[in-house]
């Protein structure tokens, strides 16, 4: 009969408007600062910068090669390449950046900077509380905001940071084959956690 | 005459007034609805209640906004550049003159033939109407043809050619 | 029962205040001291409702879409109006460098000025018209034509092609369900035999074993009510009928280029209007301020206006919540083949109730006649691919 879906849509938004009062599980939201639902794995948001070990300056695994700079389609990453080296995380002496900073005014969480990184060195985090009240500075994070841990790199994405460790742990047992005398070398750096222990 | 009339008057002369001197063709469109306003006011300063809202209804209803949309569709509404005003003026001056004069000489015969204008009859929206089906069904039935008639010539025009649909 | 004094006075009691109001004044300056006085109190009462309305609406909305609505400004967020006053307030009034700034200036006042007049002819309650006009029906048709004109000011000087398409398409949608719209309310003058709106409530006062003559009640009245209802819709460019709008492919329609203040009046020009024509509604189908039922007399008479109001309100927001937007070929079909016949039927039906007299057979026969028509034309619609789901020229 002509007439009757329009009958049907308004019965059945009105079993709506009358039913998320009567049982709370209709409502398909929460209210957001008071409850929070827990972000899925794959969520990313913003990029960081992954360290090993203890000291953030001494594990960062970015080697300043500037590839995610070029990448990066808005152009909001901005690195400063140092003049002397240190161990990466595979032990081979390298650069370091001295300024690695990414403006999350800008930044687009397309995490193309996390696929164009050779030294798995850049991830993608999960926090998307980033409002502050100062719109130049305070949107610009460095390289000490952007550093976060090994650990908590396994905390937001455990799959992934598992793969990547086990990829590193296979590539530092290569280049200290190649160096013939691992220990000498190693023991300066601190050793990475064992994927699965958070 | 009263203070209402000389206002509305004033408005309905300067929206005349303005739409054929203003150069943006809408702007004079607009203009033109000040006037029916006016006039339309007018009508109902002299207690001619069906009139003035016939004339709001229709006028500036349907006429204004079939003018606007009749600039819109024909040509850009931008002001052309070599100015609005047509070379031959004089012409159009004359033909205003001699509608104005017939106007005028119709207006003071009317006021002539008039016996006294104090006796103007009180004529409700009831009284129209009921002249309307019946003295004059004749006039209104011819009219209401010609309306149908001019209708089923436009859906005719506007009906797409049989084979260039689909 | 309206003789007793109390229920008299309850129901007269804004017609009392005024008078004693106006009588402190001297008696040189009472006429247009009333007439002041009504404009204001119209002038402020529709935009306080206007403001419940919104709350209503956002509440009601997310209701229907099993969220909770706006629930952070005040308790259970009703506040929330006020926010949204001051913030509208306060922004910025951005006029584009090429609009045309007399004509953009203009078009929010005209909307607001015009839709306001409408209610200077509703009756509100038991004498509570502000003026009596003798062609009262015919004033707020003529004055209701005159938003389109605005909407089209608006959409032109923005100079904007979004702002543009929506006036274009909001005047060709208003002029298109302006007829069935009008024709729908020929019915009741046809039935009443008069333009006032007061005596069109005078006519359906009355009461058969304690029901109402409403116009809702009879097949033609039915019939001329749901037309009414869709032109009405259609004429405030409320959903499922808000082309114009369609932010999907215009951004907003006509009030694109529109901040602030001047935004926030197109908004009070759109729910005045809704206003209004509810109340039209009411008044001629839905016996404006009389009672329901005849022992409810006792209740004030401006009460049943205000629920009745509020009610086709509610009506709205709940289509709103429900119909997706229609297409815009969609849309001057459904006006063009299908109220409109439906409508000049409903009014040979009407012409037919007028002189088949007193009797079952006049209800039986128009019944009959309605229903066929509407019947064998949806039919006919539905063979005919108008409605219905949608086929693709090139896409099959
Ligand atoms: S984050 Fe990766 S790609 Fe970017 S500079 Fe550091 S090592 Fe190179
Ligand atoms: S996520 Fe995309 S936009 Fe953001 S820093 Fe990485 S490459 Fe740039």
């Amino acid at each position: 009969m002509f007439g009757e879906g329009i009958l049907k849509g308004l019965a059945e938004t009105a079993k709506n408007f009358f039913g998320s009062y009567v049982s709370a599980d209709r409502l398909t939201t929460v209210e957001y600062p008071e409850k929070r639902l827990e972000p899925i794995e794959a969520a990313r948001v913003f990029p960081f910068l992954v360290y090993d070990g203890g000291d953030w300056q001494a594990g960062l695994r970015c080697v300043a090669c500037q590839i995610c700079e070029k990448e990066c389609p808005p152009k909001c990453i901005y690195i400063e390449k140092s003049k002397d080296k240190k161990p990466d995380a595979v032990g081979k002496m390298q650069f370091y950046p001295t300024r690695f900073d990414i403006d999350v005014s800008v930044c687009m969480s397309c995490q193309i900077c996390v696929e164009v990184c050779p030294f798995d060195a850049i991830k993608m985090d999960k926090l998307f509380e980033l409002a502050t009240d100062d719109r130049f500075g305070g949107l610009i994070l460095d390289r000490g905001m952007l550093a976060k841990s090994n650990q908590y790199f396994h905390g937001i994405h455990p799959t992934e940071a598992a793969e990547v460790d086990a990829r590193l742990t296979a590539e530092r047992a290569k280049s200290a084959a190649k160096a013939g005398a691992p220990a000498a070398k190693d023991a300066g750096r601190p050793q990475p956690p064992p994927p699965g222990e958070k | 005459m009263t203070f209402a009339f000389y206002v509305i008057a004033a408005l309905t002369v300067a929206g005349g007034l303005a739409a054929v001197l203003l150069r943006n063709t809408v702007h004079c469109a607009l203009a033109v609805t000040i006037a029916f306003a006016g006039l339309a006011m007018l009508f109902l300063d002299l207690d001619a209640q069906f009139a003035g809202f016939a004339q709001i209804l229709v006028y500036i209803g349907a006429v204004a906004i079939l003018i606007v949309f009749a600039i819109l569709l024909t040509r850009n509404s931008e002001t052309p550049r070599d100015g609005v005003f047509s070379r031959n003026w004089f012409a159009g001056l004359f033909v205003a003159a001699a509608i104005f004069a017939v106007l005028g000489w119709a207006v003071l015969h009317s006021i002539a033939v008039l016996p006294n204008h104090a006796a103007v009859p009180a004529v409700t929206v009831a009284q129209i109407g009921q002249a309307l089906v019946g003295r004059y069904v004749l006039p209104l039935e011819i009219v209401a043809l010609l309306l149908t008639a001019a209708m089923i010539g436009a859906v005719i025009i506007a009906l797409d050619e049989k084979g260039r649909t689909k | 029962m309206i003789d007793h004094p109390i229920v008299y006075q309850a129901d007269q009691i804004f017609v009392l205040l005024k008078h004693w109001l106006i009588g402190q004044l001297p008696s040189s300056v009472q006429p247009a001291a009333g007439v002041l006085l009504s404009v204001v109190v119209i002038i402020c009462l529709f935009p306080a409702l206007f403001a419940v309305t919104t709350i209503i609406e956002r509440k009601g909305l997310g209701r229907m879409q099993n969220r909770l609505g706006p629930n952070r400004t005040g308790p259970f967020g009703i506040l929330q109006p006020i926010a949204d006053g001051i913030k509208s307030l306060t922004k910025e009034d951005i006029v584009p460098t090429s609009a045309d700034g007399v004509v953009h200036f203009l078009a929010p006042v005209l909307l607001v000025v015009v839709v306001f007049m409408g209610f200077a002819v509703l009756p509100m309650g038991r004498n509570m018209a502000l003026t009596d006009m003798d062609a009262g029906l015919l004033f707020f048709f003529a004055i209701g034509a005159s938003t389109e004109l605005s909407v089209f000011m608006a959409g032109w000087s923005s100079r904007n092609k979004y702002s543009l398409l929506g006036a274009m398409r909001a005047v060709a949608q208003m002029i298109s369900y302006e007829v069935p719209l009008l024709l729908s309310s020929v019915a009741v003058v046809m039935i009443t035999g008069s333009l006032s709106l007061n005596k069109i409530v005078e006519a359906q006062n009355h009461y058969t074993w304690g029901l109402p003559h409403w116009y809702i009640f009879t097949p033609w009245g039915l019939a001329g009510f749901l037309i009414f209802c869709i032109a009405a819709t259609a004429e405030t460019n409320r959903s499922p009928f808000d082309l114009p709008e369609g932010e999907s492919e215009l951004v907003a329609g006509y009030h694109t280029e529109y901040s602030g203040f001047k935004f926030a009046l197109f908004f009070l020009g759109e729910y005045v209007g809704m206003f209004s024509i509810s109340g039209l509604g009411a008044t001629l189908f839905l016996g404006g301020w009389s009672a329901p039922l005849q022992i409810l007399n006792f209740i004030p008479s401006w009460f049943w206006f205000f629920s009745k109001l509020m009610a086709a309100i509610c009506v709205f927001i709940w289509m709103r919540g429900t119909f997706p937007r229609l297409r815009q070929d969609q849309l001057m079909n459904f006006a063009w083949k299908f109220c409109l016949p439906l409508v000049l039927t409903n009014l040979f039906v009407t012409a037919l109730w007028r002189f088949l007299g007193e009797g079952w057979l006049r209800w039986a026969l128009c019944t009959a006649i309605l229903v066929v028509v509407y019947v064998a034309m949806a039919r006919a619609e539905m063979r005919s691919g108008h409605f219905g789901s949608r086929r693709y020229r090139y896409a099959e």
